[in-house]
C-alpha cells in the first residue's frame, strides 16, 4: 500500500481540533464481554441455590447438552453477520442424521443400503446439500431468504417425518454414535468439537480476509462489492457452511442419544436466535462476534441448569425460558446502549 | 502542458428499459484540473459516474484512462487504482472501524496469513496523518460526521493509488464552514496532482473551486468550457435549455405582517439552543439561518413537535402548543417539510398517493377506511397543483426525481391547509428549476395568509423571506429585514461581525 509515497503529501492545516473517541472505542471492545458479568452472577447464584452447580460433573453436563445446539448458534451467527437468516437449520439438524440412519440402519424404518461407516459422510453430505439448495434459491434466484428457509424448514421436517414414518430410528451404527458419545482426555468429544469450532470461528471471522468480508457484506453490500469482494460467493459459502454445521450438531445429538427422533431439533431455532441476539449479533447484519454468540448460548444453558437445580417444576421451565430470553434482551440492550432493530 | 486526459469517455450510450440514460455522451478530464459536472436531475450524471467507476457497462462508446482502455468490469482492483468515487450515500461500513474501512479486503497480514490488527491500525493512522485527516482509526465508522466520512473515503481512494477522484454532491450535507474546509483540502490535493470530477447543484461552488465545467442535459453532453469565461446566466441556460424566468420568490413584494400566528417565547433545549424568542405573522415568511450545529434545525423540529424543549412556550394562533407532540402540532395546523426527505419525508416503498396523503387519513374515507378513489383524487389535485412530473398517483415515490420527490413532501405539508408551514432545507439536493418552482410556491402559500418558517443555510432559500433570524451557537444573534446583502448574512451565520 506504499503507493501513497509517490507523492509528497503536504499537510493541509486542519482548522478543527483533534477529537478523541476513546470512550466509544472502549465501549465497542467491552460489548464483546458484556455477558461475562451476567455469567459470573449466574454462577454465584447457582452455587447459592445448590452446591452441586459448580461441581465438575455438572458443568461438563451443561457444556455437553449445550454443545449440539451451540453448533446451530455458530451456524446462525455467521448467517446473521452476512445479513441473512436461516430458519431451516433446525430441520437440517434432524434430517441430516435422519437420512444417514435411514440409509444405514437395518430393520425398523431403515433401508440398510449403506454400511455403517458411511453414516458420518452421509450426514455431512446432506447438510452440505441443504445449504447448497438454500444458497441457490436465495443467491442465484434472488428469493427472499427468510421465506425460502421457512419453506425449507417445513419441507425438511416433513421429509424426516416421511422417511421415519414419524417413528424414532434406533440401533444406529457405532460409527454414527462415536462423536456424540466418545470421551477424549476425560471430556466428552462433543465439547471438544464445539469449543474447537467456536475457536476456529473466532479466528476466521476476526483475523482473516474471508471472515472480515462477512462483516462487509452484511454491513453494506454495495461497499463490499466496490471493495472487490465477491459477495455472491461469500453468501453461498456461508449458507453451505451453516448447513454443514447444523448437520454436525445433529450428528452429535444423535450419537449422544443413540437415536434420531422425527422431531429432533424441532423448535430449537427460537433458542438459537435468542442466544445469538443476546450475544450481541444483530438481526440486520454486519454486527456481532462468534465469542459473543458463545456467551449468549452459554448464559441461556447455565440459567436453565440453575432453574433445574433449584427444583423448578418442568412444566414451568418453558415459560421461564421465554421470560429469561426477554430479560436478557433488555439487559443486552442496556449494556450496548443501542437499538437492536 | 495539457497531457493525455486522465479519463476520456467518447460516445457512451446506456439505456434502462425505455429510458435513455446516456445518449452518445462524452467527457474529457485533463490531469490536475478540477472538473465540474452539472446538469438537472435526470440529465445522466449518475449514470455517467457509474460508467466511469466501472459499476455499469455502457452499451456503446469507449472509455479511456490515460489513453489506455478501461479495465474489465470484474477487475475491481484495476478500477480502484484508476478512479474512486465518494458518493452522496456512504460507502463506508458503519459497523467496522475506520482502520478496517480504509483497508477493506486488502488487509495487512502477519504470520499464518492472519490479519494483524495492530499493524493495520498503525498503517491506518499513518495514512490518515499523511493526508492530514484528523480521525481516530479505532473509531467505528458510523460515529463519523459526514465531513470526516468523506475525508476517510478520499484517503482510502488515494491509498489505492487512484489520482482521479469523483465527488458526487459532496457538499449537499455539509455546512458552510465544512464546505470551506473541503475546498481547502481539494486545493491542497490538486497541487499534489490529484484530479477531481466535482458534481454539485450549487453553481456558486463550481465558480469557487472548478477550472472546467461540463454540462449534461437530456442524456447528452451539451457544453464543456472553462469556468472563468462562462457567465452564470449562460451556465444555467445550458443546463435548462431555455431562457431563465425571473425568480418569483425574489420579486415578491413585502407582505404586511398580519396577526402573529406563531409566538415563541424563552424556548431552550439543553445544549441545542437557548432563550429563543420570535413571532411569525399571517402571510409572513421568516427565515431561520445558521450553519450546521447552530441549532436552527433543532429549533424548527421543536416547532413541529419532533423535539421537546426544556423550557419556553410555543403558541399557535393564540393557543399554547403541547410540546413534543407531532399529532398535536398537526391538529394545530402546522405543516412540515423535514430536513432529509429520504429519512424523514417519504416512505420509499409506498405510492405517490399514499405518501402525499399520509397526514390526512381522516379525509380518505369514513371510520378509518381508506377509499382508493378518494385518495387518488386528492393526490391528483396535488400533482396538478405542484406540477409533479409523473404518469399517475399510483407509482412508487422512489421512481420520481429528487425535485419531484420534494414536491410530494411539500404537497403533504400543504394537504392540511396549514396555518403555519415549517420547512427545513427545502431545496437540498434538487435541481435549479424545481428549486425555483418550490420557492415560488412557498411564496404563493404565504400570500394566501399562511405563516412560513424556513430553516436553511442556503441563501437562495432565504432570499424570499420577509425577515431572517440568524442563529449562532444556539442563540439568535442577528435579525435582518428585507434588503440584506449576502455578505452580511453569511458573516452573521459564521459568527463574524463585519462592522468591527
Amino acid at each position: 500500500m506504499s503507493e501513497t509515497t509517490e507523492l509528497a503529501p503536504r499537510p493541509v492545516a486542519s482548522p478543527h481540533s483533534t477529537r478523541h473517541g476513546g470512550g466509544k472505542i472502549a465501549l465497542a471492545k467491552l460489548r464483546d464481554l458484556a455477558l461475562i458479568p451476567a455469567i459470573a452472577a449466574i454462577c454465584v447464584l447457582g452455587q447459592l441455590v445448590n452446591p452441586v452447580f459448580l461441581r465438575y460433573d455438572n458443568l461438563i453436563n451443561v457444556l455437553q447438552t449445550m454443545s449440539e445446539i451451540a453448533l446451530l448458534v455458530l451456524a446462525q451467527t455467521i448467517v446473521l453477520i452476512v445479513g441473512r437468516m436461516d430458519l431451516s437449520l433446525e430441520s437440517t439438524f434432524g434430517l441430516a442424521p435422519g437420512v444417514a440412519a435411514y440409509l444405514t440402519v437395518t430393520g425398523g424404518q431403515g433401508l440398510g443400503l449403506l454400511p455403517g461407516m458411511w453414516a458420518v459422510p452421509a450426514t455431512l453430505a446432506v447438510g452440505l446439500a441443504i445449504g447448497a439448495v438454500n444458497a441457490v434459491l436465495i443467491v442465484r434466484f434472488g428469493l427472499n431468504g427468510f421465506i425460502v428457509t421457512l419453506g425449507m424448514l417445513i419441507v425438511l421436517r416433513g421429509l424426516l417425518t416421511g422417511i421415519s414414518g414419524g417413528q424414532t430410528f434406533f440401533n444406529l451404527p457405532p460409527a454414527m454414535m462415536y462423536l456424540g458419545s466418545a470421551t477424549w482426555f476425560g471430556v466428552p468429544a462433543s465439547i471438544w468439537i464445539c469449543l474447537v469450532l467456536f475457536a476456529a470461528g473466532i479466528v476466521v471471522l476476526g483475523f482473516t480476509t474471508v471472515g472480515r468480508s462477512l462483516y462487509a457484506v452484511g454491513g453494506n453490500l454495495d461497499a463490499a462489492k466496490a471493495a472487490g469482494i465477491r459477495t455472491d460467493r461469500v453468501l453461498i459459502g456461508v449458507l453451505v457452511v451453516a448447513g454443514l454445521l447444523a448437520a454436525l450438531g445433529g450428528l452429535l445429538l444423535s450419537g449422544r442419544l443413540a437415536s434420531v427422533a422425527a422431531a429432533q431439533g424441532s423448535g430449537a431455532i427460537f433458542t438459537v436466535f435468542a442466544a445469538a441476539v443476546i450475544g450481541g449479533v444483530s438481526l440486520s447484519g454486519g454486527r456481532g462476534t462468534v465469542f459473543g454468540a458463545f456467551t449468549g448460548i452459554l448464559l441461556l444453558y447455565l440459567i436453565q441448569n440453575v432453574l433445574t437445580l433449584a427444583g423448578v417444576p418442568a412444566q414451568w421451565i418453558g415459560a421461564l425460558n421465554g421470560a429469561i430470553i426477554l430479560v436478557a434482551l433488555v439487559l443486552s440492550r442496556l449494556t450496548s446502549g443501542r437499538n437492536q432493530e | 502542458m495539457t497531457g493525455r486526459p486522465v479519463v476520456e469517455a467518447i460516445g457512451v450510450s446506456k439505456r434502462f428499459g425505455s429510458t435513455v440514460a446516456l445518449d452518445g455522451a462524452g467527457i474529457s478530464v485533463r490531469p490536475g484540473e478540477t472538473h465540474a459536472l452539472v446538469g438537472r436531475n435526470g440529465a445522466g450524471k449518475s449514470t455517467l459516474v457509474a460508467v466511469l467507476t466501472g459499476l455499469l457497462a455502457p452499451e456503446a462508446g469507449t472509455l479511456l484512462f490515460d489513453g489506455e482502455p478501461a479495465p474489465r468490469l470484474s477487475d475491481r482492483d484495476g478500477w480502484r487504482r484508476r478512479v474512486a468515487c465518494v458518493y452522496q450515500r456512504s460507502t463506508v461500513i458503519g459497523e467496522l472501524t475506520v482502520a478496517e474501512n480504509l483497508f477493506l479486503n486488502r488487509y495487512q497480514r502477519g504470520p499464518a496469513r492472519l490479519i494483524s490488527w495492530p499493524r493495520l491500525r498503525r498503517e491506518a493512522a499513518r495514512l490518515l496523518a499523511e493526508w492530514s485527516v484528523d480521525v481516530d482509526p479505532r473509531l467505528p465508522a458510523r460515529e463519523l460526521s459526514v465531513e470526516d466520512r468523506q475525508l476517510v473515503e478520499i484517503a482510502r481512494a488515494l491509498s489505492c493509488g487512484a489520482r482521479f477522484i469523483i465527488l458526487d454532491e459532496p457538499t449537499a450535507q455539509l455546512d458552510a464552514a465544512a464546505i470551506n474546509r473541503l475546498f481547502d483540502r481539494m486545493r491542497g490535493l490538486r497541487e499534489q496532482g490529484v484530479t477531481f470530477l466535482f458534481i454539485s447543484h450549487h453553481l456558486q461552488e463550481i465558480y469557487e473551486i472548478c477550472d472546467t465545467v461540463t454540462v449534461y442535459r437530456d442524456a447528452r453532453q451539451v457544453l464543456t468550457a472553462p469556468v472563468a469565461g462562462l457567465t452564470r446566466a449562460d451556465l444555467v441556460a445550458a443546463m435548462t435549455g431555455e431562457a431563465r424566468p425571473g425568480s418569483a420568490a425574489a420579486d415578491r413584494a413585502g407582505a404586511p405582517a398580519g396577526e402573529p400566528v406563531l409566538t415563541v417565547t424563552g424556548l431552550s433545549c439543553s445544549d441545542r439552543y437557548t432563550g429563543v424568542d420570535f413571532d411569525v405573522g399571517a402571510g409572513e415568511i421568516v427565515g431561520l439561518a445558521g450553519a450546521g450545529g447552530s441549532g436552527k434545525t433543532e429549533l424548527a423540529e421543536t416547532l413541529v413537535g419532533l423535539r421537546r424543549p426544556d423550557t419556553g412556550t410555543i403558541t399557535v394562533a393564540g393557543r399554547p402548543l403541547r410540546p413534543g407532540d407531532v399529532p398535536a402540532a398537526l391538529a394545530a395546523g402546522i405543516g412540515f417539510v423535514p430536513r432529509d426527505r429520504h429519512r424523514q419525508g417519504l416512505v420509499g416503498g409506498m405510492s405517490i398517493a399514499d405518501n402525499a396523503t399520509l397526514t390526512i387519513p381522516h379525509r380518505l374515507g369514513p371510520a378509518g377506511f381508506v377509499s382508493g378513489a378518494r385518495r387518488d383524487g386528492i393526490a391528483r389535485t396535488m400533482i396538478d397543483d405542484l406540477a409533479i412530473k409523473t404518469p399517475g398517483p399510483d407509482l412508487p415515490v422512489t421512481s420520481l426525481s429528487g425535485g419531484n420527490q420534494q414536491k410530494v413532501v411539500l404537497a403533504r405539508a400543504l394537504a392540511n391547509d396549514p396555518r403555519l408551514l415549517v420547512l427545513i432545507t427545502p431545496t437540498a439536493g434538487i435541481d435549479v428549476r424545481s428549486k425555483e418552482f418550490l420557492l415560488g410556491r412557498i411564496a404563493g402559500v404565504a400570500e394566501r395568509g399562511t405563516a412560513v418558517v424556513i430553516a436553511s443555510d442556503e441563501l437562495d432559500d432565504l432570499r424570499g423571506c420577509d425577515r431572517v433570524l440568524v442563529l449562532f451557537g444556539g442563540r439568535i444573534v442577528a435579525r435582518f429585514s428585507r434588503g440584506w446583502t449576502d455578505h452580511e448574512l453569511v458573516a452573521a451565520m459564521e459568527g463574524v461581525d463585519l462592522h468591527v
